[in-house]
């Protein structure tokens, strides 16, 4: 379960959003929405730690995650608009240093199959630096398949830059993890293409925050 | 724990080889410094010998700062710091595996290429010996300082100018300690309390540095 009270971001001069309430409980879906500029990676942010909050608190199973620290990280797995991969390192070299820093236990067999479930096959040894943005993106996607037992994940428009098998994959791997009780949360302009039991939406927009 | 601090090492080493052409400036910026001072100062054995401590001590702290801003910067840009931030591991260790990487890849070889620049001096194999040995204790050290001034001046306009003023006046005492070991052995008092003092820094900056980074770091990337 993964609460927030009353947050409120402020970036510069500009409230992003302010009293906003969350509280998302296993196998549920949240969807982050809202127009350019509203606030969402900002929120996915806080509610990763990365980001202080100006007012409020993100709890995880009842805890301030700001005291959980390493012990709530070890219950997340964060795909940022950035992709975290190294144009100098092959993908599947990517990928080792990702679980390495990450402390996700993975050998060679598990990071080839996490590669190959991206459609990267055939290209687990190419540098990064030759491959397309949407490949550089499921490398980053690929930590995903590694992170099964880390139940809470957050996606910063995980969809973009991805083909149409691309997203169909995807959203399987979502939908399989929330059945098995996990929680998502993730931004995104399309429509969720994600079959989910329980679907929640956030709408952000012009400082004021929506509750769910 | 262990796990971790490895793949970080391994990882930054495995950069740093892909990246050869970045790491040889600064140990060419090293070598030139050195090289460029007699020609400049005179061939007079008796002065070279006299000033080839600080000559080398300064060259390797420049050289430090020169390599500095590749120890965050291309991870902050793509996104792996962010990464880092939210590790199931305590940040501190993985910034001590950067930093280990980053002594290995760079200071390592400014050690090694000392003991050429030490004959080039017409330094004694006992002054030598005591010239490696403060680099070896006190590289580590800037690297480490280092990290810090470089972790809090993180996606800062002029950052690289920043980290100069910011970590200069901390290297002080390591370049006096360094250059003062060398020249304490040259007047035949031994370097041995010089030694002494930069291993106490070397473990001081050990064991709090990777804090401080790891606090600075998390300023940072907000």
């Amino acid at each position: 379960m993964l609460e927030a009270l009353d947050l409120e971001c402020t970036r510069g001069e500009r409230v992003l959003f302010s009293g906003l309430d969350l509280r998302v409980a296993p196998g549920t879906l949240l969807r982050v929405a809202g127009p350019n500029g509203t606030g969402k990676t900002s929120l996915l942010r806080v509610l990763c730690g990365l980001l202080q909050p100006t007012h409020g608190e993100v709890r995880w199973r009842a805890k301030s995650i700001r005291a959980l620290k390493e012990e709530f990280w070890s219950a997340l797995a964060y795909v940022g608009h950035l992709n975290g991969v190294k144009d100098d390192l092959t993908a599947v070299e990517n990928l080792r240093a990702s679980a390495g820093i990450a402390g996700l236990e993975a050998d060679e067999g598990m990071l080839r199959s996490a590669l190959d479930a991206v459609g990267l096959v055939g290209f687990e040894d190419s540098l990064a630096r030759f491959l397309s943005q949407g490949q550089r993106r499921r490398i980053a996607l690929a930590r995903l398949f590694l992170s099964g037992g880390v139940p809470l994940w957050i996606l910063d428009e995980p969809f973009t830059a991805l083909d149409a098998r691309g997203v169909a994959s995807l959203s399987a791997l979502v939908a399989r993890h929330l059945a098995g009780g996990g929680i998502v949360i993730l931004t995104t302009h399309q429509e969720v293409p994600v079959e989910a039991a329980r679907a929640e939406m956030v709408e952000l927009g012009n400082g004021q925050g929506a509750a769910c | 724990m262990l796990r971790t601090l490895a793949a970080v090492v391994r990882r930054d080493l495995l950069l740093a080889f892909r990246q050869r052409a970045d790491v040889a400036n600064t140990l060419l910026f090293f070598v030139v410094v050195v090289t460029m001072v007699p020609l400049g100062v005179g061939a007079e054995p008796n002065l070279l010998r006299s000033i080839a401590p600080g000559v080398v001590w300064v060259a390797a702290l420049l050289a430090a700062i020169l390599s500095l801003n590749r120890l965050f910067a291309a991870d902050f840009a793509d996104g792996t710091l962010e990464q880092m931030l939210i590790s199931a591991e305590p940040l501190s260790l993985i910034v001590l595996g950067k930093t280990t990487a980053h002594w290995l890849v760079t200071g390592v070889p400014v050690t090694a290429i000392a003991v050429v620049l030490g004959i080039m001096f017409d330094l004694g194999v006992g002054e030598t010996a005591t010239l490696i040995a403060s680099l070896a204790l006190g590289i580590p050290v800037l690297s480490l300082i280092g990290a810090v001034g470089a972790a809090l001046t993180l996606g800062l306009r002029g950052g690289g100018v920043l980290v100069s003023l910011l970590v200069l006046p901390l290297y002080v005492p390591v370049l006096i300690l360094g250059a003062g070991s060398v020249e304490a052995v040259a007047a035949g008092l031994g370097g041995g309390p010089y030694l002494l003092l930069l291993g106490a820094l070397a473990l001081f900056a050990i064991v709090l540095t990777p804090w401080a980074v790891s606090a600075a770091l998390r300023i940072s990337v907000e």
